[in-house]
């Protein structure tokens, strides 16, 4: 149902209206990836940008993930503002090399002189049946290297808005798209645009829980939310949109509010996005707890393949609820 | 087909001649004190000196303008004297002092110096070599008629990155020149150890990039491959690859006891020292008589000893400037 102020459309094409967006008002950037041009991007996401833009700007590599990606660093130095798409956060790892080892380090080895201004997108998460290589969810491996920047758009607003901020970034930035989002449709404004990237964000306010989650975990927290509240808890969702750096003073803010937090990560539980976020929360806000810090994560298992196993390997919307319930019950 | 092009030392300008000697001998002697320096416990770390193969980055770097870009490995103390990285903030560096070319922060095998387009300082083999691809696809997307050159290590040739970076290169003509330094030994693993195809410019010319060979103990040799491998790029041929066959007198690094050649091999190619034979060929020609030999090494030992001054007088970074140079944008 569309109002006049906005109109409806997908992950996908809020991705895709981004990139349009950068490749018309900066004649220095440019995509580059696997099949981001002749095929339409291995995920639809720039599906007609090589017809408008052409090849020199919409650039198909070869399949080298460590060659491409290590490309658009030199690129970046050299000037230009890059905008670099893996497949999958599980290619990544063909090219963590060049981008722990040189995007996110070359600033401070050079003693301040060389910068790298890349961005670089890529698909993560489970959920569509893609197995144990195309489902993994580590952007927590890169929010532990300090010289980047991690991003997690988990709504239409941030899909549209985040590129444009992180190529204005001198640093390198990665935003990590959540696979099962792309077809997912919602309401966006006519004149959606840049958004910030430095700040988490409460989707829903609440007084008795905090929800905390990012990326693909947001919209199943708030489902979560939704089924508390017909048991008549009042759950605050706070999106925490960038995993590194992370917004301290919206977890603790948030905790002092509700006093009770369930943390959502998609990611394995084990040294991951949740153990930090419960960690500083303990550094921080231990005396605002009503009740220990609780984790929804990731099975600690590879992705399994049918569909079943997925979905008990990933967290779901009764599975936060029901830990948001135990909080709330424990209640002195 | 490989070009192996020769050179005549009779041509040479007397000027021009000692200019090529007192590149080496800089180099050379930087590399001697650098060792005393090592063994007084002035430089920590690891520590990789480039005495033998001083031929190779004089002659190589004649045809590069100062516009160009220099990529280079964690041997790099000869490619950046050479380069133009003043020998003062290269050793400050090496002392780990906030006079260094990288304010301390990178050492021995990361010296940067932007003002010289000189682009470190790689210590994962093979590393760089993606970033001068990127170099030169920022420079040709801008229109530059800039070359980005790369130095490597034949051991580099055996990484993945060497293999994407050459077919990418070459797949969008990249003005990009590899400088590959072939002295035989990868640590202490000999070519024949670690390469099925012992002939490397085989294996470039297999991505249809057009090779060279030089001896890498004879600086107009090394100068010649590399001007006719520069020109071809510059003038929009694509990339290039040069092979400079060449040998390191040292142990691979400061803790290396050597244990995998014997020292009969070591004393062979030292018959053929790339300083100690030019200089004679010089001598000979009439190009250079004993107290111009003399006047070159006072001169070069009077810049080394500023250096060492420069650096032991040189101030520590400040402890509160520890977290500076991994972001460029303040993140709270």
């Amino acid at each position: 149902m569309s109002s006049p102020a906005t109109v409806e459309t997908t992950f996908r094409e809020a991705f895709r209206e981004a990139l349009r967006d950068a490749l018309q008002r900066d004649p220095l950037a440019f995509v580059m990836g696997e099949d981001v041009g002749r095929y339409g991007g291995c995920f639809g996401v720039t599906h007609g940008l090589l017809e408008e833009f052409g090849p020199e700007r919409v650039r198909d590599t070869p399949l080298s993930e460590a060659g491409f990606v290590g490309a658009g660093i030199g690129a970046a130095l050299g000037g230009m503002h890059p905008i670099v798409e893996i497949m999958t956060v599980n290619f990544s790892l063909l090219a963590l090399d060049q981008i722990m080892n040189n995007a996110a380090t070359l600033l401070h080895m050079s003693g301040g002189q060389l910068n790298v201004p890349i961005v670089i997108r890529m698909t993560t998460g489970a959920g569509r049946q893609l197995a144990a290589q195309h489902s993994h969810s580590l952007e927590g491996l890169y929010a532990h290297i300090p010289g980047l920047r991690v991003l997690t758009p988990g709504t239409l607003e941030d899909a549209r808005g985040m590129l444009w901020t992180a190529l204005q970034d001198p640093d390198p930035v990665l935003i990590f798209e959540h696979g099962a989002l792309y077809p997912a449709r919602g309401e966006l404004a006519h004149d959606a645009g840049p958004v910030g990237i430095d700040e988490a964000a409460v989707r829903r306010p609440g007084e008795d829980v905090t929800l905390c989650a990012y990326g693909g975990g947001l919209p199943k927290a708030l489902s979560a939310a939704a089924l508390l509240e017909a048991d008549g808890i009042s759950a605050e969702v706070l999106d925490l949109r960038t995993l590194r750096p992370l917004d301290d003073a919206a977890i603790l803010g948030s905790v002092a509010r509700t006093h009770r937090m369930v943390v959502v990560d998609e990611g394995w539980r084990s040294v991951g996005v949740a153990a930090e976020v419960c960690t500083r929360v303990m550094e921080g806000a231990f005396y605002e707890l009503d009740a220990p810090v609780a984790r929804v994560c990731g099975a600690e298992v590879p992705v399994p393949y049918a569909a079943h196993l997925e979905q008990a390997a990933l967290p779901q919307p009764q599975d936060i609820a029901a830990a948001a319930r135990r909080l709330v019950g424990s209640r002195g | 087909m490989t070009t192996t092009p020769s050179a005549d030392p009779s041509s040479l300008e007397r000027e021009e001649a000692h200019a090529l000697l007192k590149g080496m001998l800089r180099v050379r002697r930087f590399e001697e004190r650098c060792i005393e320096l090592y063994s007084a416990a002035r430089i920590r770390g690891f520590m990789h000196v480039y005495i033998g193969e001083e031929a190779v980055a004089v002659g190589a770097m004649q045809s590069l303008r100062p516009d160009d870009a220099v990529v280079s490995t964690y041997r790099e103390h000869g490619h950046a004297l050479v380069r133009g990285v003043p020998a003062a903030s290269i050793l400050a560096e090496m002392y780990g002092k906030a006079e260094g070319c990288s304010r301390g922060h990178g050492g021995s095998m990361h010296l940067f110096d932007l003002a010289a387009r000189f682009y470190g300082g790689n210590a994962i083999v093979a590393g760089g070599i993606p970033i001068a691809v990127g170099l030169a696809l920022a420079d040709k997307l801008q229109g530059r008629d800039r070359v980005s050159a790369c130095f490597f290590g034949e051991g580099a040739v055996a990484e993945g990155a060497f293999h994407e970076s050459l077919n990418l290169a070459a797949l969008w003509r990249l003005p990009v020149v590899f400088f590959c330094e072939n002295n035989l030994y990868a640590m202490g693993t000999a070519l024949t150890r670690s390469e099925s195809q012992t002939d490397l410019t085989a294996k470039a010319a297999s991505y249809a990039v057009p090779t060279w060979a030089a001896d890498g103990m004879d600086v107009l040799a090394c100068r010649a491959a590399a001007g006719q491998a520069v020109a071809a790029t510059r003038a929009g041929a694509g990339p290039a690859f040069v092979e400079f066959r060449t040998y390191r007198f040292r142990a691979h690094s400061m803790y290396d006891p050597e244990l995998y050649r014997p020292k009969a091999e070591v004393q062979r190619w030292k018959q053929r020292d790339p300083v100690e034979t030019f200089a004679a060929a010089l001598q000979d020609l009439g190009l250079l008589d004993r107290a111009e030999h003399d006047a070159l090494e006072r001169d070069v030992a009077a810049e080394i000893d500023d250096a060492v001054a420069f650096a032991e007088r040189g101030t520590l970074e400040p402890v509160e400037a520890l977290t500076d140079h991994v972001y460029r944008r303040r993140v709270r």
